[in-house]
């Protein structure tokens, strides 16, 4: 089981920012109710994109810095990085269709 | 999927009218399937507490569309995530379209609600999630010790915005008359509130900032008088739409879109009936929704073994 893994304010530099990889990062916190619906949405998105994107969360009540930086005001927000910056961003709660559209919308070569 | 599935009832909405109606006509062991295009529990599941449903002092939104989601599923009640998207009539069956295929039903109980309007003015689209939110429980606390505007003055904007007054400094409430529509008990706490202080006779005519938003653009309706107000966060909440185009033809509704039932919850085609927010004169309450969804299946039950016996 992949699981999209916890990262902090103090861990989003290596795990985020440095990742080889493409990063979906799922903003969140536990009194958000619509959070909790994506977030299941989210680890099905993990399990299909496994190996190609990395997914983590960041939990904006313990990593206001981090929630700061990329102005989140609303959440659910997922924002993807590639190479340390954000090719795309989804607020509020989505469909699986939708994300997956979004997702592969901001993967695609910038210049085809 | 292209395959064309049978159910007893089929159920167009997750909120507390759909999900009490599976519930009773799970327990009336029809076939029931519930679709929801969105979120388990519909407005409630973005409501912090409710603490007027009967039985239950105090109860998470969310966690109440959950429980009785699981508790509808322990009956038998099949649930999917799909979106309806029309019904069509076969005989005495309705065909009922959603994004993902086509199920046929003996009884359709359409419990779509109502979504939340939206003020229809300059920078609203662009400055969502940076700073223009309908649910204050999701988005207040990005907004600590900053100055927040709540528009309106119903229930849900004084529940809403005694939340905001958690975290924001102050809390301006707009609104377009001059007095509070919302319950006397809710009038009582904003009015009580040192945080909120309110604007009279005023509506929303913009929403500007540079990135996110700083300043609304507003008009005293009276007056006609211009001015302008600080702001990082506007929440909207100006009243709900039904959501029942994906009917409109088929069923008879008012200028609203609210679908016209009797007091059994039947329409006027047999075998389709609408419960909660999305018919005419919903008290637009959780314990209404769920009250009207289980007359609603209860009638369904009864609508299937007149309409289908041998």
């Amino acid at each position: 089981m992949t699981k999209p893994r916890e990262v902090s304010d103090t861990t989003f530099d290596q795990e985020v920012l440095k990742s080889s990889k493409p990063v979906l990062v799922d903003f969140w916190a536990p009194w958000c109710g619509p959070c909790r619906m994506v977030a299941p949405v989210v680890e099905e998105l993990a399990q299909e994109y496994d190996g190609r994107v990395e997914f983590v969360k960041v939990n904006t009540d313990d990593n206001p810095n981090t929630a700061v930086k990329y102005g989140i005001r609303s959440i659910p927000t997922l924002l993807v990085f590639k190479g340390g910056e954000p090719v795309g961003q989804i607020i509020g709660f989505r469909p699986k269709s939708d994300l997956k559209q979004r997702l592969d919308a901001a993967l695609a070569p910038a210049h085809p | 999927m292209t395959n064309e599935q049978h159910y007893d009832v089929v159920i167009s909405g997750a909120g507390p009218a759909g999900l009490a109606a599976g519930l009773y006509a799970a327990r009336a062991r029809r076939r029931t399937i519930l679709f929801e295009r969105k979120v388990t529990g519909g407005q409630i599941a973005l409501t912090s507490i409710i603490e007027n449903y009967p039985g239950l002092e105090e109860v998470d939104g969310f966690e109440l569309g959950q429980t009785m989601q699981r508790q509808a599923e322990k009956y038998g009640m099949e649930t999917a995530s799909t979106e309806v998207t029309g019904i069509e009539q076969r005989d005495r069956f309705h065909v009922v379209h959603t994004k993902d295929g086509d199920y046929i039903a003996k009884a359709v109980i359409i419990t779509s609600g109502a979504d939340y309007d939206r003020l229809g003015v300059p920078g609203e689209d662009a400055f969502i999630g940076k700073g223009v939110s309908y649910c204050a429980t999701c988005d207040a606390a990005f907004f600590k010790d900053q100055i927040a505007a709540v528009v309106g003055g119903g229930d849900a904007a004084m529940d809403e915005g005694l939340f905001v007054t958690r975290y924001a400094s102050q809390v301006h409430v707009i609104h377009r008359r001059d007095e509070l529509r919302a319950s006397r008990i809710l009038q009582e706490r904003a009015f009580a509130n040192s945080k909120m202080d309110f604007t009279w006779n005023t509506v929303v005519t913009a929403i500007e900032g540079n990135g996110a938003v700083e300043q609304l653009k507003l008009r005293n309706v009276v007056t006609g008088e211009e001015s302008t107000m600080d702001a990082s966060a506007i929440f909207i909440f100006i009243g709900h739409h039904p959501n029942s185009e994906y009917l409109r033809g088929l069923l008879k509704m008012d200028n609203g879109g609210h679908i016209y039932v009797n007091d059994w919850m039947e329409t006027n085609v047999p075998g389709i009936f609408a419960a909660g927010d999305v018919r005419v004169n919903s008290a637009r309450q959780v314990v209404s929704a769920a009250g009207d969804g289980a007359t609603a299946a209860i009638r369904a039950d009864h609508y299937i073994t007149d309409t289908f016996k041998e």
